[in-house]
């Protein structure tokens, strides 16, 4: 990764020792003969690919996906989805009647350009912030509010707390909260995959603080050693938590890693919905025709709190947050685009915004009312097949309900 | 981690293996003794349970098209040759090498079980398994559960060698199954010989749950016995009484399999006690029916295990039999364990749970 600066310094230097390829096997390199150490600044940022710019005006005519107008309504009408969503169910937890939410404000480009350019097939791993992903995939308001409220209709039992969203038919896998957990089975997938002569590519999310774990470590080798076709997508938004991407990494974010791996990389502007999806489809190409993975980074900003658990005003100012809602949203730089091709109008987004907005409380106010599974299936999937041992756990506690029952609210639970 | 050549894989088994005058060498502190086929199982072979477990990997990877085998050195045919000579029977895409990363290695197996693959994951030194924790526990044991059954990892198949070795210590000697027996949704064995190796190996294979195979180091070369050739499964679950007694029940898997064994046929012989000496052989889920049974019969018991003491599966035993045979007893449960340190290297013999601390143990017992 030498700058063309560096190269005119070091070439003149390189002297007649002959290469031995058995004494280095493993290198292609050049010797030198002046001792320099590469500093990192001397080496290129890696750029942001654009196609719109700000205004959703494209910057190159041969950069235009060419969206046709269903496509691109689609794709809105996915966006705005996961918004209202977001702002409906944020809402009741403020109001005490969900436990638990993260919202996907900024990051709605991110998200649906990039699984929009995949099959429907291709195997998803997420991480918690990818809500628009399986929105798209066909996820209906009234699954993610019977998840959120983990009642009898909740695809994941009510095992885990709410936006733990997962779907073997929409071939999403569920989400667990450990972070970065995910990529080396990503891997692990796609390789297995590739082995069945599946044309299957698997897309999996991350965020740039848990591209800090080991495990993202672990996942870019091996699914650059072992030829997996599995596209790794960073949305750099800025924060984990509270922590900004300044005491994340020193380097050059996280597409700059993928070449000390072997791996292609690519930068993308992540507000920008139709570079996400460019880059998505050329990474899908490639991953599956060469067997290799892909890293995308997409840098965009997490314009929400962390959670509900979470004010990020104590860390970061109102007018930043401010400023990347009006000046770089992901949404309305998207329907600049539609609006100018004619092809939506301020008067459909506020009816869509009313009727997204009234099928989210219907699903609430439905799922609100749905029991909880029933206590005794607390004991099932553990195994395939419970033990005796949980066999006996379960006797025990439905005889201690028998005598000790009003205790607990024995009525919010289906039997 | 730090790497271990065939080489030194070699000399840390066989240094254990000479039993000769030499001062310095450590001799084996056990016996193996072997057991005998079950008829049924059709014609046998005498076979190494490293050999045996190999025999298990080849008939799973003919039979399994989807199935896989990796870790570290796997291609060339693993430290302890397990994998000898089949990457060239079935390819570099079945059996091959991963980068040096058990955290990688333990995530790639649960994502290639969740997509279908037949998957065997080898972890090389059952010290190293530690990276992995948090892929094993948090992530592979839970998969099914938090999905509400969507997915699940349980075509994933764990195995690494363990236990002491006769000079491993601290890295190259321990038995960590109690850190992952406290993981619902786990399950976790320990073979005493090639026949189980084999068949344990063919059981967790095919189970729908990820299972953890931790598999006795010594034994690869030191345990030889008449091998069945084909197919065959071992169920897990599901303890085994070797021997029938009833003044005593011991308790124990793995190498000290051997060590009971033994204790059993000295105790029996000079001072007329009848023990039944039972191997848990899986860890989780225990066979809490037979071993209650059996100490509600005899009215005693020794746990015994390499682990250290404190918190070693034989603490859950004991407290289980203590509170289900409470009536029965004649005597306290007792342990004869590994000791709370770290494992010793010039120590080893007086750290493990050797014959003469069990025999001390019994006859505190039957004098109780």
């Amino acid at each position: 990764m030498l700058t063309r600066g560096l190269r005119k310094v070091v070439r003149p230097l390189v002297t007649s020792v002959p290469r031995s390829d058995k004494f280095h096997p493993s290198t292609q390199s050049e010797f030198i003969n002046e001792l320099h150490m590469i500093d990192p600044m001397e080496i290129e940022r890696l750029p942001v690919y654009r196609v719109m710019d700000r205004s959703g005006k494209i910057l190159r005519e041969n950069q235009d996906p060419k969206f046709t107008k269903d496509q691109a309504i689609k794709m809105y009408k996915a966006m705005i989805k996961t918004n209202e969503f977001d702002r409906v169910m944020y809402d009741a937890q403020r109001q005490g009647r969900v436990s638990f939410y993260m919202t996907n404000y900024g990051e709605e480009a991110a998200q649906i350009g990039s699984i929009a350019a995949l099959n429907p097939d291709d195997l998803v791993y997420a991480q918690y912030r990818e809500a628009g992903v399986i929105f798209y995939r066909g996820f209906t308001y009234q699954q993610a509010c019977d998840q959120c409220y983990g009642n009898v209709d909740d695809k994941g039992s009510g095992r885990q707390m709410p936006v733990h969203y997962g779907s073997r038919e929409l071939d999403y896998v569920t989400i667990s909260s450990p972070l970065t957990t995910q990529l080396p089975q990503a891997a692990g997938s796609a390789f297995a995959l590739r082995r069945a002569g599946e044309k299957r590519v698997v897309m999996c999310y991350f965020g740039e603080g848990s591209a800090s774990e080991g495990d993202a470590h672990a996942a870019f080798n091996f699914a650059a050693t072992l030829n997996c076709p599995v596209i790794f997508f960073c949305r750099n938004n800025g924060f984990a938590i509270s922590t900004p991407v300044e005491d994340q990494y020193t380097g050059d974010g996280i597409a700059s890693r993928a070449p000390g791996y072997g791996m292609m990389t690519i930068r993308v502007d992540g507000n920008d919905l139709m570079a996400v999806f460019n880059a998505t489809v050329k990474a899908r190409e490639i991953a599956l025709s060469e067997n290799r993975p892909i890293l995308i980074e997409a840098i965009t900003y997490r314009q929400g709190h962390h959670s509900t658990s979470d004010d990020s005003s104590r860390y970061r100012s109102i007018d930043e947050v401010n400023m990347w809602q009006k000046t770089d949203h992901p949404i309305s730089r998207f329907r600049q685009y539609m609006m100018a091709q004619g092809w939506w109008s301020m008067e459909e987004d506020a009816a869509l915004q009313k009727s997204l907005k009234k099928d989210v409380l219907t699903a609430l106010v439905t799922a609100e009312k749905k029991k909880k599974p029933s206590i005794d299936s607390m004991f099932e999937d553990v195994y395939d097949v419970p033990t005796p041992e949980l066999e006996r756990q379960k006797a025990e506690l439905m005889e201690h309900l028998k005598q000790y029952g009003k205790h607990y609210n024995l009525d919010q639970y289906s039997q | 981690m730090i790497g271990v050549t065939r080489k030194t894989a070699r000399a840390l088994l066989s240094r254990g293996v000479n039993a000769t005058a030499g001062s310095t060498r450590t001799h084996m502190h056990f016996k193996f003794q072997p057991d005998d086929a079950p008829a049924e199982l059709g014609a046998t072979e005498k076979t190494n349970m490293c050999n045996a477990i190999k025999s298990a990997i080849d008939i799973q990877l003919a039979r399994d098209e989807s199935t896989i085998i990796f870790g570290e050195d796997v291609k060339f045919g693993g430290v302890f040759r397990c994998t000898d000579g089949l990457m060239d029977k079935y390819g570099s895409d079945r059996v091959f090498n991963t980068p040096l990363c058990e955290q990688g290695i333990a995530g790639f197996g649960i994502g290639a079980a969740v997509a279908g693959a037949c998957t065997i994951a080898e972890i090389q030194f059952a010290d190293y398994i530690f990276p992995a924790f948090d892929q094993i526990v948090n992530e592979a044991a839970k998969y099914r559960y938090r999905s509400g059954n969507e997915f699940d990892c349980g075509k994933l198949t764990i195995r690494s060698p363990c236990s002491a070795v006769g000079h491993g210590a601290h890295y190259h000697s321990q038995s960590p199954e109690a850190y992952f027996a406290h993981t619902p949704g786990l399950k976790v064995c320990v073979p005493r010989s090639p026949i189980q190796a084999k068949g344990l190996l063919l059981s967790a294979f095919e189970d729908d749950n990820p299972c953890i195979v931790f598999e006795p180091k010594i034994l690869y070369r030191a345990a030889e016995e008449q091998v069945p050739v084909g197919h065959y499964k071992i169920p897990l679950g599901k303890a085994d009484i070797l021997r029938e007694g009833t003044d005593m029940t011991m308790l124990s898997w793995g190498t000290q399999v051997h060590v009971a064994r033994e204790v059993a046929g000295i105790v029996e012989e000079e001072l007329g006690i009848s023990i039944e000496v039972i191997d848990l052989v899986s860890i989780a889920p225990w066979d809490r029916e037979t071993v209650c049974n059996s100490v509600s019969k005899t009215g005693r018991c020794i746990i015994t295990h390499e682990a250290p003491i404190t918190c070693g599966f034989g603490a859950e035993l004991q407290a289980t039999i203590t509170s289900d045979c409470f009536f029965d007893l004649e005597a306290p449960p007792a342990r004869v364990c590994g000791l709370d340190t770290p494992f010793p290297h010039v120590h080893e013999p007086f750290y493990m749970p050797t014959k003469w601390k069990l025999i001390q143990a019994v006859k505190a017992t039957m004098d109780a």
